[in-house]
């Protein structure tokens, strides 16, 4: 089967694309959306705010989470903001600049139509949380409140506290319950999908493994939505959740979806250095924190006294230096790659001089101690509590940190994937952040596609099979899948090797940090190509999986799950390999301005890498969507 | 560092559980208190005995996952911090601590430490949310909220719904939960609407399946979010109100 890359992209201009599109799109009648039944996959933001809108609009939806409660997700995690167009504060914002910002920010590597619908919804999405009850912060005449953000120069975020992703989460949690109350959604908790199952072309339902009892079973539906989220996971160190993994998203590519851009992931700048061997996850602290605090390392690597004690002469405020114009709010790629070459250059700070300063006695002298506090008093108290150190008193100590993957499975416009009939929201997708995603940035994406954008395009597809029940899961195509499924299951059981799980995991992470991190070189990868796969092969053989299928087993889950980041790690690797320009979140060593800035050959490489899956992890193919800027001028990044 | 743990073991809902001794050595004051069980669970892997189950997955506190007794009190010994919070510097050399599930009739144990929370949902469904279809918001400017009421508001809506509450309550009562939810959106504006329908119908879904609330407190201070018991007052009184104003009843009252 010859896979093609249709991007459907509206013609018009950009800015009449989506509502031309709308109108153009065919509808469900009210009377027949309930004859449909849609999967939806994940509970965070996106697959929150699409089951509960699907559900809304008339659709019967079952939505599944391996969670106990679908307000356990990762998004609830997010810390500093959500972007909206919605000028508040009159400093010049518009649709078009956060169409332009978000651009330019992505290094030029994401769909211009993409990223202007999101930007004409994002102030939707503001309209939308409000009416819920999200506790945005507000100025003393009872309006919203903005704080400002990397990669910006406007106020467009809106922020609850340190808490925004929080507070946006259960507020489509809160939206999705009341469908569940009514009987519109069915929620199936504890459930995690395992497979897609595709007959003659189409998704027609999934795959899902009982995590309490083990069960494996089938769901049929028309469409299928995939909500599941980044794969920051395979570095093993990363600031998402211990349960966050790619297996939805990989299953569906093993099936026919094609996987874009895998390379492009995100390394943030502010999380906390790691302290030692046994750490389990890395905590982020909100970038927000850059408005306020600067950036710094002492001049002297050797230098051993504490922070305070050094005066302003001999300190390094790299950023201000570099970037005069963004300074302490340059984008988040350039901000790490920044705090990789102070620490690289030996002038990193803390006990294994592996982080930099972030210093808020500017900030503190200038706002007053309260101000401060009433801006970041529970970051401040999340990092005392982890470090041991008050960082009203000591600079906060900084590194950068596997945070978000721009990669995901490759979408139309409509958020189709290559596969008919099964969609991909949120950041299982690939489609809005280009090469580097924009701080809150990932807020607004999850909720446009899951509000905004999905209710209608999947009407367009719905459309088409009006009156077709859905495939019966007693069908063999079902059956296939299933016995597949268990055997993969069985198959961990069976190995009783010597190493545990999450010994491979952390090989396997370090193996991809070294070579698939921050930076990249040619042998570098070439290395990794040969290195996961001979390591893929070990864990086979020889990982230890204790326990039963037919109950509660965390270590047969996490088997699955790490069996999965070997096989996209592999392409991962291969997909930088073939890149050769340096792009947003994507750095090759080889290609770099004279001043160390990512270097892009947009002649050769301004496409979408679109991979193939073709049962050889090492051997995929590559499609490629090429990518066209009609209204935002190519042109070197510079935040200077 | 060394401690001596006492696991509380469980095979399944219905099975029997039963405390087990576990040796931890070589630990560092640096470790969370879960990558001490981390740590411990690779090892008991490696001796070819079943890992301790037990739910976490953000690790910062905030998805509301986590959750175990430490030596009798919810989250363990440190005020507002969830169990994934708790680093090892918090106890001594050569402690002995006790680990266990949250107990509540309302949450069975699934396997060891990890129960079932789903009662939580229900509350909610029954009531904790403003119904407001997507797309059919007014502009979010419309409606000033003045800067106290967000505040409190937010001071509510920071619960992440870990049930600690529960399980430090003697009662086993659900209130403070409930409470949190209740006033977030009853204080709001955008929640007077459905204000005296939310509060009735939150609480008779919370005392289907919870104990009843007798002032004790031992859930404020067992709550990682410092969530204040003042929320029960709000909602006791909106309760109380709720009785009579609620138009929806007017016809039945005779």
């Amino acid at each position: 089967m010859t896979m093609t890359l249709d991007s459907k992209i509206p013609d018009g201009p950009i800015s009449d694309k989506w509502e031309n599109h709308k109108f153009s799109m065919k509808l469900v009648n009210p009377n027949n959306k309930r004859k449909f039944n849609v999967l939806v996959v994940g509970t965070g933001l996106g697959g929150a705010a699409a089951a509960a809108s699907l559900a809304e609009l008339g659709y019967n939806v079952d939505v599944f989470t391996y969670h106990d409660s679908p307000r356990r997700a990762h998004s609830i995690a997010a810390q500093g903001g959500i972007n909206a167009a919605k000028n508040y504060h009159g400093d010049g914002d518009s649709i078009f600049r956060l169409f332009y910002d978000t651009v330019k920010g992505g290094d030029f590597r994401s769909r211009e139509a993409n990223v202007h619908r999101l930007a004409e919804v994002s102030v939707d999405i503001i309209d939308q949380a409000t009416a819920q009850g999200v506790p945005f912060a507000r100025e003393y005449g009872g309006l919203l409140d903005n704080r400002s953000f990397g990669g910006a120069q406007v106020s467009r975020t809106f922020y609850a506290r340190g808490q925004t992703g929080q507070q946006l989460l259960l507020g489509a949690y809160s939206s999705l319950m009341r469908q569940v109350g009514l009987g519109t959604v069915k929620l199936h908790t504890k459930i995690e999908m395992l497979d897609v199952v595709v007959k003659d072309g189409r998704a027609v339902g999934i795959v899902t493994r009982d995590l309490v009892n083990g069960e494996i079973r089938s769901w049929s539906g028309h469409a299928v939505v995939l909500a599941t989220g980044g794969y920051s996971n395979v570095y093993y160190l990363s600031t998402n959740a211990m349960y966050c993994n790619a297996t939805a998203a990989w299953r569906a590519h093993r099936r026919g979806a094609a996987f874009a851009n895998p390379c492009y992931t995100q390394i943030h700048p502010t999380c906390i250095p790691q302290s030692d061997e046994f750490q389990s996850k890395l905590t982020l602290m909100s970038e927000s924190l850059r408005n306020d605090g600067r950036i710094w390392v002492p001049k002297n690597p050797d230098d051993t006294r504490r922070a305070r004690d050094i005066p302003e002469s001999e300190r390094d405020y790299y950023l201000e230096r570099i970037y005069p114009s963004f300074g302490n709010l340059a984008p988040r790629d350039v901000s790490s790659r920044a705090a990789k070459r102070a620490v690289d250059a030996g002038n990193g700070v803390g006990p294994l001089k592996n982080g930099v300063y972030l210093d808020f006695a500017d900030a503190i002298s200038r706002l007053g101690h309260d101000k401060v506090e009433e801006r970041y008093s529970n970051l401040f108290e999340m990092y005392e509590r982890i470090t041991d150190e008050n960082p009203y008193e000591t600079p906060m100590r900084i590194y950068p940190a596997p945070h978000y993957t721009m990669g995901g499975l490759w979408v139309d416009y409509n958020l189709m994937t290559t596969v008919p009939g099964l969609y991909a929201i949120g950041e299982a997708n690939f489609s809005d952040h280009g090469a580097n995603r924009l701080g809150a940035s990932a807020l607004m994406q999850g909720l446009a596609d899951g509000y905004f954008v999905l209710p209608y395009t999947i009407g367009d597809y719905l459309a088409g099979w009006l009156n077709t029940p859905v495939v019966p899961t007693d069908d063999p195509a079902f059956a296939a899948v299933e016995d597949e499924t268990k055997e993969r299951v069985a198959g961990f059981l069976a190995s009783r090797g010597t190493r545990t799980v999450d010994d491979f995991h952390r090989q396997l992470g370090r193996l991809v940090w070294d070579y698939c991190g921050m930076s990249r070189d040619e042998s570098g990868l070439d290395k990794a190509i040969s290195e996961i796969p001979a390591l893929y092969e070990e864990f086979k053989s020889d990982v230890k999986v204790l326990g039963t299928g037919d109950s509660l087993n965390q270590t047969l889950e996490k088997a699955g799950r790490v069996d999965d980041f070997f096989q996209l790690a592999t392409l991962m690797c291969v997909d930088a390999r073939h890149r050769e320009e340096s792009c947003g979140g994507h750095f090759r060593e080889e290609y770099q301005t004279e001043d160390g800035e990512a270097l892009r050959d947009d002649e050769n490489y301004a496409y979408v890498a679109a991979w193939e899956w073709t049962g050889d992890i090492s051997n995929p193919v590559l499609h490629k969507e090429d990518l066209e800027f009609e209204n935002v001028k190519l042109a070197t990044r510079s935040y200077k | 560092m060394r401690v001596t743990l006492q696991v509380w073991r469980q095979a399944n809902t219905d099975a029997r559980g039963e405390f087990k001794t576990y040796q931890v050595d070589d630990i560092k004051e640096d470790m969370s208190f879960l990558e001490m069980l981390d740590v411990l669970n690779e090892r008991l892997t490696i001796q070819g005995e079943e890992p301790i189950t037990f739910d976490s997955d953000c690790r910062e506190g905030i998805c509301g996952t986590c959750g175990v007794m430490v030596n009798g009190q919810a989250h363990g010994p440190e005020a507002a911090t969830a169990t994934c919070q708790l680093h090892m510097r918090s106890f001594q050399d050569g402690d002995t601590i006790t680990v266990e599930p949250w107990r509540a009739g309302a949450f069975p144990v699934l396997k060891d430490l990890m129960v079932d929370r789903a009662a939580f949902d229900e509350i909610i469904a029954s009531g904790g949310f403003i119904s407001v279809p997507t797309g059919s918001a007014p502009d979010a400017n419309l409606i000033p909220v003045p800067k106290s009421v967000a505040e409190a508001a937010m001071d509510a809506a920071a619960c992440i719904g870990c049930a600690a509450c529960v399980a430090a309550c003697p009662n086993s009562a659900a209130n403070l939960f409930t409470a949190a939810k209740v006033a977030q959106l009853n204080m709001l504006p955008q929640g007077q609407p459905e204000r005296w329908d939310r509060v009735l119908n939150m609480v008779e879904t919370m005392e289907s399946y919870f104990g009843s609330c007798t002032n004790h407190g031992e859930c404020e201070k067992a709550c990682p979010k410092s969530i204040s018991i003042d929320f029960i007052a709000i909602m006791n009184r909106d309760y109380v109100k709720a009785k009579f104003k609620n138009r929806r009843l007017v016809s039945q009252q005779g």
